[in-house]
C-alpha cells in the first residue's frame, strides 16, 4: 500500500523560496506571537508571505491575526485566502470552533494531508507556527519538507531552555539550519540564555523584553506592529530576513 | 475540485514507483478510496484520466471503495461511519481533512471523540501492475 500524498509535497512547495519554522519545543514561550508578527513585518516590507499554523490541537494564530470569516478556495486543491497580506492556512477553517482532539498519528495524517493539497503558489517566505513539543509535526516536517530553516524561541527560564537546548541538539544532529534563537519575555537583563545558546554554537539573535501592552493588541494588526514587541522583533530580524541575500531559492529534490 | 489535488498525488506517487521499478508500461493502477473522505468518484476518475501521461497513459484505473470503520479507544465499540446526521459544513470539513472527524463524530456508545479509523480513511494506491523492462 502506497500513501500517494507524500509524493506531491515537493511540487506543492516548489515555488516557496524560504520555509521558516518558528519553533521551541516548549509551550507558552510566544512562538505564535513571534511567528505572526514576523509574518506581518515581512508582508509589510513587500514580500510574498504564507503562514501555516501547525498546531492542530490548539491553534491560536487566527486570534492573533484576526482572521475573520475568510475561507480557502478550491482550485484543484486548496488555496489559502490572502488576509492582512498573508496567505493564511490553519485547521481552524475546518474545526468550526470545536476541540480537535487528535492523537499523534492523526496529527501527522492531518499535516501530510494539508501539505499535499494546499497550493501556496509563489512565496518569498512560508512561516510555520510550530506546535509545542518535539513530536510528530517536527519529525514530519524534517521528513517531508526540504531545506527548512528553524527560528527558535525561548524565554529566559531554565525550564524553557531545558527543552529548547534539546531541540537545538536535535537540529544539529539532523543537520537542519537554525537561523538563531530569540529570547522572548525577558524581564531583567541577563546573559544566561545567550551564553547557553552560544556554548552550543548557535546564534543568539536578541531579546524581546516582556511587553505588557501586547495582550491588548492581539487581533489588531497595526497595533501589534506598533507595540514595543513588534518594533524590537523588527530590529532583530531586519538583518536576517529583510535582506535580499536571504532569499536564495530553496533547493528541492536533492 | 479538491479531488484534482488527490489525483495529482496519485499520479505523482505512481510515476515515482514506475521510475524506480523500471516498468516499461503500466497495465493498471489499483486505488483504494475510503468513505470517510467522501471523494467524488466521478471527478476523481476524470482528473486521473486527464493527468495520466507517459508510461502511465494507458493504465487502467481500478478503484475499490471501502467503508470507513471506526473503533472507540475508550469502550471498544466498532461502527461504520455515516455522513447522515452531519451537516454540510462538517461533511465538507471531513472531506478536506479526514482527521477533523474527531471534532464532529462521537462514539455511539460512550460519546468519546477518541476513536481510531481502522479502515477507509482517504486515498491510497493498493498496487501498480505493469511489465518489467526486458533490456
Amino acid at each position: 500500500m502506497i500513501d500517494p500524498r507524500t509524493a506531491i509535497i515537493d511540487e506543492r512547495l516548489k515555488n516557496v523560496r524560504n520555509v521558516i519554522a518558528v519553533s521551541s519545543g516548549k509551550g507558552g514561550v510566544g512562538k505564535t506571537l513571534v511567528a505572526s508578527v514576523l509574518a506581518l513585518i515581512l508582508a509589510r516590507n513587500g514580500y510574498k508571505v504564507g503562514f501555516f499554523d501547525l498546531d492542530f490541537t490548539s491553534p491560536s494564530s487566527h486570534v492573533v491575526l484576526n482572521i475573520g470569516n475568510e475561507q480557502p478556495k478550491e482550485e484543484k486543491g486548496i488555496v489559502p485566502p490572502q488576509i492582512h497580506g498573508l496567505r493564511f492556512m490553519s485547521v481552524v477553517y475546518y474545526s468550526a470552533g470545536r476541540a480537535s482532539s487528535l492523537r499523534g498519528s492523526e496529527t501527522s495524517d492531518a499535516f501530510i494531508e494539508l501539505l499535499a493539497v494546499t497550493k501556496w503558489g509563489n512565496l518569498d517566505y512560508l512561516i510555520l507556527d510550530m506546535p509545542p513539543g518535539i513530536g510528530d509535526v517536527t519529525l514530519d516536517l524534517l521528513r517531508f519538507v526540504q531545506n527548512v530553516k528553524f527560528l527558535i524561541v525561548t524565554t529566559p527560564s531554565r525550564l524553557a531552555f531545558e527543552t529548547v537546548g534539546k531541540l537545538l541538539d536535535l537540529l544539529r544532529e539532523t543537520k537542519n539550519p537554525v537561523v538563531g534563537v530569540i529570547e522572548n519575555m525577558q524581564t531583567q537583563e541577563s546573559t544566561w540564555i545567550r551564553s547557553q545558546v552560544e556554548a552550543k554554537g548557535f546564534s543568539y539573535l536578541g531579546a524581546l523584553p516582556f511587553d505588557s501592552e501586547l495582550e491588548q493588541n492581539i487581533g489588531n494588526i497595526d497595533g501589534l506592529l506598533n507595540t514595543q514587541f513588534g518594533k524590537n522583533l523588527k530590529k532583530i530580524i531586519e538583518n536576517l530576513f529583510l535582506k535580499n541575500a536571504f532569499l536564495e531559492k530553496r533547493k528541492v529534490g536533492c | 475540485m479538491h479531488e484534482w489535488a488527490l489525483a495529482e498525488a496519485v499520479v505523482s506517487a505512481a510515476s515515482e514507483v514506475v521510475e524506480k521499478s523500471g516498468m516499461k508500461k503500466v497495465a493498471s493502477i489499483n486505488i483504494g478510496l475510503g468513505e470517510l473522505q467522501q471523494v467524488d468518484l466521478e471527478i476523481f476518475k476524470f482528473a486521473l484520466s486527464q493527468l495520466l501521461s507517459g508510461r502511465l497513459k494507458d493504465a487502467k484505473i481500478k478503484i475499490r471503495k471501502t467503508r470507513a470503520r471506526l473503533k472507540c479507544r475508550v469502550c471498544g465499540c466498532r461502527w461504520l461511519f455515516s455522513k447522515t446526521g452531519l451537516d454540510k459544513s462538517s461533511r465538507e470539513a471531513i472531506h478536506f481533512v479526514p482527521e477533523i472527524a474527531h471534532a464532529f463524530v462521537r462514539c455511539p456508545e460512550c460519546n468519546s471523540p477518541d476513536f481510531e479509523v481502522e479502515q477507509g480513511r482517504g486515498v491510497w494506491i493498493e498496487n501498480i501492475v505493469g511489465k518489467k523492462r526486458c533490456d
